[in-house]
């Protein structure tokens, strides 16, 4: 798609990742990125507490400073929260939680929109329209809106809030997906592949789908970062997951009321591991989108 | 609703960077009033509010005694008939004179506030008021009824010619804004704040403060915020997070009371198969909250120390019954269940489950101080022992329907639920008649009895302590219908309440035992 | 032009229809509002007779249609909680939340384009690079956080400004709001800044954006070409061309910072209309929060249609056409 400078051959992927170490910003984050879904994948190894097992919370561990010691022996170097969970084994299976919820409504958005979005754009006609229309009507809603009436109706539960995320999300990849497959459909080899009478799903997904990838991969990123913050928004206002099983959002907003008592880090800490998700992410995202996109091309 | 009026007097403060006087006073409420008619809503913050504004003829101190208000003597004169002395020369913000008609219309008014989302109706019903002359009333009832006085200390009283004909919108945009109370209304701007000043003409001791402004701070953390930054002068409900952190603080002082609410477990007693309560192994088991071993068992694998010292910060009082000691009607033979897990485990194997079984404990996470962390503290204790324990915890606006009526028929959805009563009356039968009573919706007993418990012992008791008049004989029945009760584990107690309200030095809350924010109680020391 | 707006006009009638079936019988699921308000006292009867005041002893689809006769004369509905029409107590709210929104934009505005504008000018530069990160973490930072944050660090260590609230409010030129007093406005900064951070980010990148691709574009080249001076290109004619995509954008990101302002209201316990439906939403006063969404969706069908108007008066290359979008 570029044209390329380079007079080694390269795979499109070795030239996608030379361009984007290009800036070590990025590279930093993706590998900070990296280290924080390890530690959540490995939280149940590494951590000296299952922090959903109530037997194994105790409410005179509670409210302890970043390295004291736990009743069970252990220390809690990050402190403990006001229920007695170890802060340190807390955010890693909250970020299990975070990420779990982020990644489910990303992927599960990203698959419900680009069905729509390729529909609406190959089909054409009315249904594009009534698409667009329902698609543009929602963009205009602020999503933490649409989330919090959800979620509000539904109730609380991981389930529910990755329905609810979902829901206030799909449309975004909706109007890319549309967007980027009007243009591939224009060109000549679609054409030249309805001309072979080929079928429509093989037109779809082997021909149009693979080029709308680059715009999808951007958003996808993007859209997962705003799910993980959507979430401990909605935690936050009280309405998003139970506190027995936090994530992160929840544990902050446990921390909220300790903020003036001087126990900064209940709250303090968890709200680190987010920013940190959060931002790598999206650095990581945003390295992607100067990446991909050819009109930014130096 | 709007209040113009004040503005140019803000603005002009404002300009003028006038320091405020001392005798000006901001106070930050967790909680703020849903309008300004006193009869509109009968709720915790708006009784408060209309006390500042409005007289009652019997005022409750800050332990919930009762001293006279704009009635001077009060009695009954028979079986069925309480007689009034109204005060003399009292007059009302608007310059009207009270009189008895003012005390009927008021009567007849607050049970019957359109759109009211809570009536006076449960203080006012059974009574028939009446004129004697301008300064005295009678009320008559069809039984001997021993709560009067404290029913009508509950009331506001507005003037006939003013507020009684008067509706709500008039009420919050001003106009009808008359009382008799020892604080004028200035301004009404709801979200925001409510002004009041002084009533130079009011009867009783008059306010130190020319001017108290109320200023809602919903969130905790933010009203203790307010406070720090010198934005209000106190705030109600410190929450128990800051409250250490408070007591360093030189430039501020904290008043605590315990309150009457008490944080409580009720149980299902009345399903054979309750619905949140299964077998160790996950599968069914005969509802074993029915025995009293088990429901002994679970009191004892209680830290109540831990949970208040660590829960609640050592701001709560350990509880072994349903209002704290020194109100009316309490046992004084009942005591706190101490901390006895082996103990426990033993009344547990007593009962047939030496494994155990499974329980979901429910409970409110925005209705009382610390709840979700309770149920959370519970949970863990519950499940050392061997009662393996989910804590599910939800807002309030879903929670109280679910546990009230959320089953199938409108029985109550849950086994096993944290839950707290405050007595407005400040005596013993309000719990006991709602609470523990068997559910009886056409006396109107048991309303809030979501454990179901039934027995017809204490329910003569409380029957026969709600038709005595004399104080001695009530106490003693109350005293016993409740050790009974308890004994039984018809209700687990947990701890009593204790307020805070933390006031910038040289100020003083008098701490009140029905957790009311009052003007006149802030004092300067 | 005229059938256009025509044309969108209908669709907004049935947009809000649709939306108001949704929310009313959404916000109906959700727990029993009877047991927000009641006394805890009240026995059975007491409870019935609220049932009842509040209309609730009807069934849901009776309570609909009333609702819509309401709405077809101007009543929303009355809050459950404060016995006034819900459209009052919102309008009431609205003020303040109103002035909160337009501060924060205006915020946004003058921090963000100029240090787009640097950014987009001088990509390769180390500040630039900064400015990009810091972007990012605008729009990563969790507004509650923030805020919360803030609140620790201006009011309570520093004591610079109150914590929460919203000052005292003075009238000017016939508008009443607390911009025209010290104390309001001391009151505004933190809250407005909180509400700012996610739209600073925003207005930095559409700009950095906007100024990278026209500085490929021939009419720049052409600009310097002729010896224009630098200020007058980037001022007149760039400035000109990459504003088009921040007015559509601030236009309808004015209307989700109404809506965000729901998270940054609570935490500055701003008395604004964000504060108004959380708790509404938390105390299930439906008539409020049906009538809430009810103008949002209107104010953005409104502020939509806005923002394609001047997007055409703005750049006449976008001819307003009878089409989709």
């Amino acid at each position: 798609m570029t044209e390329a400078t380079a007079i080694r051959v390269e795979t499109p992927f070795q030239r996608f990742w030379s361009e984007f170490r290009e800036s070590w910003i990025a590279l930093v984050a993706l590998i900070v990125l990296a280290m924080i879904v390890a530690l959540a994948v490995l939280a149940p190894w590494i951590t000296p507490q299952n922090p959903y097992d109530l037997a194994q919370v105790d409410v005179l561990d509670g409210k302890l400073e970043p390295g004291s010691q736990a009743f069970a022996g252990y220390t809690m170097w990050l402190g403990s929260d006001g229920a007695g969970r170890d802060l340190y084994s807390a955010i890693l299976y909250g970020l299990r939680i975070s990420l779990t919820v982020g990644l489910a409504a990303g992927v599960l958005a990203l698959a419900i929109g680009t069905a729509i979005g390729l529909v609406a754009a190959y089909a054409g006609g009315r249904v594009d329209t009534l698409v667009m229309r329902v698609v543009d009507i929602q963009l205009s809603f602020p999503a933490v809106l649409i989330a919090l009436m959800l979620v509000a109706i539904l109730g609380r539960g991981i389930d529910k809030i990755i329905i609810a995320l979902v829901a206030a999300q799909w449309a975004y990849y909706a109007r890319t997906v549309r967007a980027t497959a009007l243009v591939e459909s224009a060109k000549e080899y679609v054409e030249a592949a309805r001309c072979l009478a080929l079928s429509h799903s093989r037109i779809i997904f082997r021909h149009v789908l693979p080029n709308c990838l680059a715009p999808l991969i951007v958003i996808g990123t993007v859209q997962t970062a705003s799910a993980i913050a959507l979430e401990s928004t909605l935690s936050f206002l009280g309405v998003g997951l139970r506190q027995t099983e936090p994530s992160l959002g929840v544990l902050i907003s446990n921390g909220f009321e300790y903020m003036m008592s001087g126990r900064y880090w209940i709250s303090f800490f968890p709200g680190l591991a987010l920013l940190f998700t959060i931002v790598s992410i999206n650095l990581v995202g945003d390295q992607l989108r100067d990446v991909l996109n050819p009109r930014l091309k130096r | 609703m709007k209040s113009l009026r004040p503005l140019g007097l803000l603005l002009a403060t404002t300009l003028l960077a006038l320091p405020a006087t001392a005798e000006e006073l901001t106070i930050g409420l967790a909680s703020e009033p849903t309008a300004m008619d006193p009869h509109f809503h009968n709720l915790g913050p708006n009784n408060a509010m209309s006390r500042h504004i409005f007289g009652r003829l019997i005022l409750q101190d800050e332990n919930q005694q009762l001293q006279p208000g704009l009635a001077t003597e009060w009695g009954p004169i028979d079986d069925v008939t309480w007689e009034f002395k109204l005060r003399e020369g009292v007059r009302f913000h608007d310059g009207s004179v009270f009189d008895a008609d003012d005390v009927v219309c008021s009567f007849s008014r607050a049970p019957d506030v359109p759109n009211s989302p809570s009536s006076f109706a449960t203080y006012t019903k059974g009574k028939v008021v009446s004129k004697l002359d301008d300064l005295t009333v009678r009320i008559k009832t069809t039984a001997p009824y021993p709560l009067m006085a404290n029913d009508v200390s509950t009331i506001p009283i507005v003037s006939s010619e003013s507020g009684c004909t008067a509706t709500t919108e008039a009420f919050n945009d001003g106009t009808a804004m008359a009382g008799t109370g020892p604080f004028k209304f200035v301004s009404y701007s709801p979200g925001d704040s409510i002004v009041v000043e002084r009533n130079d003409d009011y009867w009783g001791e008059k306010p130190i403060w020319t001017k108290v402004t109320f200023k809602p701070i919903k969130s905790g953390p933010a009203r203790v915020a307010a406070l720090l930054a010198g934005d209000v002068d106190m705030i109600e409900q410190v929450p128990t997070a800051d409250i250490s952190t408070l007591e360093g603080n030189d430039e501020l002082a904290l008043s605590q009371g315990v309150s009457n609410r008490v944080i409580y477990l009720h149980l299902d007693h009345d399903r054979a198969d309750s619905p949140f309560v299964k077998a160790a192994d996950g599968g069914a088991i005969e509802n074993p909250l029915r025995k009293l071993a088990v429901r002994q068992a679970i009191s004892k694998a209680i830290n109540r120390d831990a949970i208040v010292e660590r829960v609640m910060e050592g701001v709560a009082i350990k509880a072994g019954q349903l209002l704290p000691e020194g109100f009316f009607g309490v046992s004084d033979k009942l005591l706190p269940v101490d901390y006895d897990p082996t103990g426990a485990k033993e009344l547990l194997a007593e009962a047939g489950v030496p494994d155990g079984f499974s329980l979901t404990i429910h409970g409110p996470n925005d209705r009382y101080i610390n709840d979700a962390k309770i149920a959370e503290a519970i949970g863990q204790m519950l499940t050392r022992v061997g009662i393996k324990t989910e804590v599910e915890t939800m807002p309030r606006s879903v929670y109280f329907k679910r546990a009230s009526r959320g089953g199938p028929d409108d029985t109550p959805e849950f086994s096993f639920i944290l839950v707290g009563w405050g007595a407005g009356s400040g005596e013993a039968s309000s719990p006991l008649k709602s609470l523990i009573a068997t559910h009886t919706p056409d006396k109107g007993w048991g309303a809030s009895n979501r454990g179901r418990y039934s027995n017809p012992e204490v329910d003569a008791l409380v029957e026969k302590a709600l038709a005595t008049v004399e104080d001695p004989t009530r106490q003693d029945l109350l005293a016993q219908a409740t050790e009974i009760a308890i004994n039984d584990a018809a209700i687990i107690p947990l701890h009593y309440q204790v307020n805070t309200w933390a006031a910038k030095t040289g100020l003083k809350y008098i701490a009140r035992t029905d957790e009311a924010t009052l003007a006149i109680g802030v004092v300067k020391e | 032009m005229t059938v256009f707006i025509i044309r969108r006009l209908i669709q907004a009638v049935i947009v809000v229809f649709i939306m108001s079936l949704i929310v009313f019988f959404g916000v109906n699921v959700i727990g029993d509002p009877v047991d927000m308000l009641i006394n805890p006292e009240a026995d059975q009867a007491e409870i019935e007779r609220t049932i009842r005041a509040l209309g609730l002893d009807k069934p849901i689809h009776i309570q609909y249609l009333h609702f819509l006769a309401g709405v077809a004369e101007g009543d929303f509905g009355r809050s459950f909680i404060f016995g006034e029409p819900a459209l009052k107590l919102i309008l009431h709210h609205m003020p303040a939340t109103i002035e909160l929104a337009l501060v924060s934009l205006i915020m946004a505005i003058l921090l963000g384009i100029p240090l787009g504008l640097y950014a987009g000018l001088y990509p390769e530069h180390r500040v630039s690079r900064g400015i990009m990160a810091g972007s990012i973490l605008g729009f990563s930072l969790p507004t509650f956080w923030v805020g919360l944050m803030m609140i620790m660090l201006f009011a309570v260590y520093l004591r610079w400004l109150p914590s929460t609230g919203r000052g005292y409010t003075a009238i000017f030129l016939g508008i009443e709001s607390s911009l025209w007093t010290r104390d309001g406005l001391s009151h505004l900064f933190m809250p407005a800044l909180n509400l700012a951070l996610t739209n600073i980010s925003l207005v930095i990148r559409l700009t950095r954006a906007g100024v990278r691709e026209a500085m490929h574009q021939d009419y720049i080249k052409f600009a310097r070409a002729k010896g224009l001076r630098p200020r007058r290109v980037i001022g007149v004619h760039l400035m000109k061309n990459i504003l088009i995509p921040i007015v559509t954008v601030l236009g309808l990101e004015f209307g989700s910072l109404l809506a965000f302002s729901v998270v940054t209201e609570t935490i500055f316990a701003w008395p604004g209309m964000g504060k108004l439906l959380i708790d509404s939403l938390l105390q299930l006063d439906r008539p409020v929060v049906v009538a809430y969404l009810m103008i949002i969706v209107l104010f953005f069908v409104v502020i939509n249609l806005v923002v394609d108007i001047l997007y055409s008066v703005l750049d006449p290359r976008v001819r307003l056409k009878d089409q989709g979008t």
